[in-house]
């Protein structure tokens, strides 16, 4: 195993991860066009990628380019958020489970056990429905149908950690529960949170994409990669680049995350 | 060895009591009267209060969830608003789609995974595992509606009698199959390569070679015996979504599944027919992990051996 500080992969990872970051902050720097406004003289059908629009103009003459630019904000400002409440949820649980044990264990565990068995996707769909698409809904909704994993993986780092001499230690010193969560579980913790968290949010980035796909994403004018997608999909014979470029996106966003995540894993020889 | 699968058997159901709980929770905090959803906007007072009394609504809570059980118990998850239909009716008879899509989706994602996570373990840290790597982590990154859609743009162009959606004969199961195998496979491989890796690490693998066993042979006989089982955990419990519907692909591809009927139900809110989708979601779960319990019991001695605590 080679013992480099960083390897190729979270460098690709992160470089991806930090062009996403600056298109998103620079977005109105960097946009030819207004995302929200006809800019096309073919105003009504879709415009084919040319020097003027790189990636073509959708079937209201928006520029593509313009909105997929803005639509990185959207995106990242969804994904990361969604992972926070995500953590938020996990962590609590997994650390509560770990550290106290016994029945608290056994019951947080049961539930997660059962939260495990629902269908995310369908949950969120039907949350999401029933509460109205809204920002804070969608960040809601994503947390609570994708905290499992996280909590699984920190209870299982806490139950470690809590037979490690440092922990016991202090637990004999008369450290109050508080104290031992806060200075010595939690920082211990925190390397598998960072990789649970960029694997999280290219999970979060593809639900919420999901749910824009089918019409529960955050509410129109705001241009999302999901709903450039969805109201492209009766185009797709006609006007093909109107699919393909926002999947690109996504794609991208996704493909950082993940290689952020799964590249320090394979470094830790996990 | 009894008791164990015992233990096994009450925890699922146990599991499953929990999830019928909040599925019914969460049906009873929808803020849509089923009265209205069946008798229409104009219903007057006197026909909806003998509808929710002939549907129970009039009764507290706990018995409402106690009937549901009971219904549930017998195969029976109520009506559907919308199509008046039995849901269970419903369910099975959108089945058989579904079902098709989820076995042969598995079955191509656990020969591509399979092949790419020997592969790269075999030459592992060479070009070829770094290529394989990035290769399969871009298929797990691609949004599934996404590439869907990819292919049917691809059909539409390139393969002109081509069916572009629908549930008609082979042919049209070929793009959704692709659709849903890719990610999947790149999962697989990844995992597979992990725990191929650290059994070739392990000494009795190490034994083996140095008895002068070839190197696929001990890669086919010893490390991958190990490296598969949890594998196939995590097929077990794929194979379950899968066949309780997928409903992205399914609306990409016009599939008549139980994906596309869960998400008409949400959207008409169209509450047995939701609680069904979802119960029935989780109970193949359910059936899966003890499936999978079986399957290691056969597969894997250690469990097989063990006392039972």
């Amino acid at each position: 195993m080679t013992r480099r500080s960083v390897n190729w992969m979270e460098l690709a990872g992160a470089l991806m991860v930090a062009g996403l970051i600056i298109v998103a902050v620079l977005a109105p720097v960097i946009a030819p066009h207004d995302p929200t406004r006809a800019v096309a003289p073919t105003y009504g059908n879709p415009g084919p990628p040319s020097a003027a629009f790189p990636l073509g103009t959708d079937e209201l003459g928006r520029d593509v380019l313009s909105r997929i630019i803005y639509g990185a904000r959207i995106s990242l400002t969804v994904g990361i958020a969604a992972v926070l409440v995500t953590l938020a949820i996990g962590v609590t649980i997994g650390l509560g489970a770990g550290f106290f044990g016994g029945t608290v264990d056994f019951l947080l565990m049961r539930f997660t056990d059962v939260m495990l068995t629902l269908p995310g996707l369908l949950l969120a769909m039907a949350l999401v429905t029933v509460l109205g698409p809204s920002l804070i809904t969608i960040l809601t909704v994503i947390g609570l149908v994708s905290w499992t994993q996280i909590a699984r993986v920190v209870r299982a780092e806490t139950l470690t950690l809590s037979q490690r001499d440092f922990v016991i230690a202090a637990r004999a010193l008369g450290a109050p529960p508080r104290r031992l969560i806060v200075r010595h579980l939690l920082p211990n913790v925190m390397p598998i949170i960072v990789v649970m968290a960029a694997l999280g949010t290219s999970g979060t980035l593809l639900l919420d994409a999901g749910l824009s796909f089918l019409g529960l994403g955050v509410p129109p004018p705001t241009p999302s990669w999901g709903r450039m997608i969805e109201e492209a999909t009766i185009y797709f014979r006609t006007a093909p680049w109107l699919a393909t470029f926002p999947g690109l996106a996504i794609f991208y966003a996704v493909m950082g995350f993940n290689l952020l995540g799964y590249g320090y894993l394979r470094r830790r020889g996990r | 060895m009894l008791i164990y699968l015992a233990r096994r058997i009450v925890f699922g159901a146990v599991v499953l009591l929990g999830t019928s709980l909040i599925t019914f929770l969460i049906a009873f905090v929808i803020p849509a009267d089923p009265a209205v959803a069946m008798a229409g906007a104009k219903a007057d007072p006197q026909t909806l209060a003998t509808i929710r009394h002939e549907l129970g609504l009039d009764q507290p809570l706990y018995v409402q969830y106690g009937r549901y059980l009971d219904r549930a118990l017998h195969g029976d998850l109520g009506r559907s608003y919308i199509r008046r239909q039995s849901v269970t009716a419903l369910i099975v008879s959108r089945f058989p789609a579904t079902a098709i899509l989820a076995v042969s989706a598995m079955a191509l994602s656990l020969i591509l995974g399979v092949l790419m996570g020997t592969v790269a373990a075999a030459w592992h840290d060479r070009p070829i595992d770094h290529t394989l790597l990035v290769f399969s982590l871009g298929l797990v990154s691609m949004p599934v509606f996404w590439l869907g859609t990819m292919l049917l743009i691809a059909g539409g162009l390139y393969l002109r009698d081509f069916p572009l959606g629908g549930f008609e004969g082979p042919r049209s199961l070929v793009l959704p199959t692709i659709t849903l195998a890719l990610g999947s496979a790149g999962y697989y491989s990844r995992i597979l390569h992990t725990n191929l890796v650290e059994a070739l690490g392990q000494d009795y693998v190490r034994t083996a070679r140095g008895k002068g066993l070839s190197p696929a042979r001990t890669m086919f006989k010893h490390a991958m015996a190990n490296a598969l089982l949890p594998l196939v955990t995590l097929a077990g419990l794929d194979l379950a979504g899968l066949l309780s519907g997928v409903v992205l692909t399914e609306t990409v591809f016009d599939w008549p599944g139980i994906g596309r009927l869960a998400f008409e139900a949400i959207f008409n809110l169209d509450i047995p027919l939701i609680m069904g989708t979802v119960l029935f979601a989780a109970f193949l779960i359910v059936v899966a992990n003890l499936a999978v319990d079986l399957l290691y019991l056969w597969l894997d001695p250690r469990i097989r051996l063990e006392q039972a605590p």
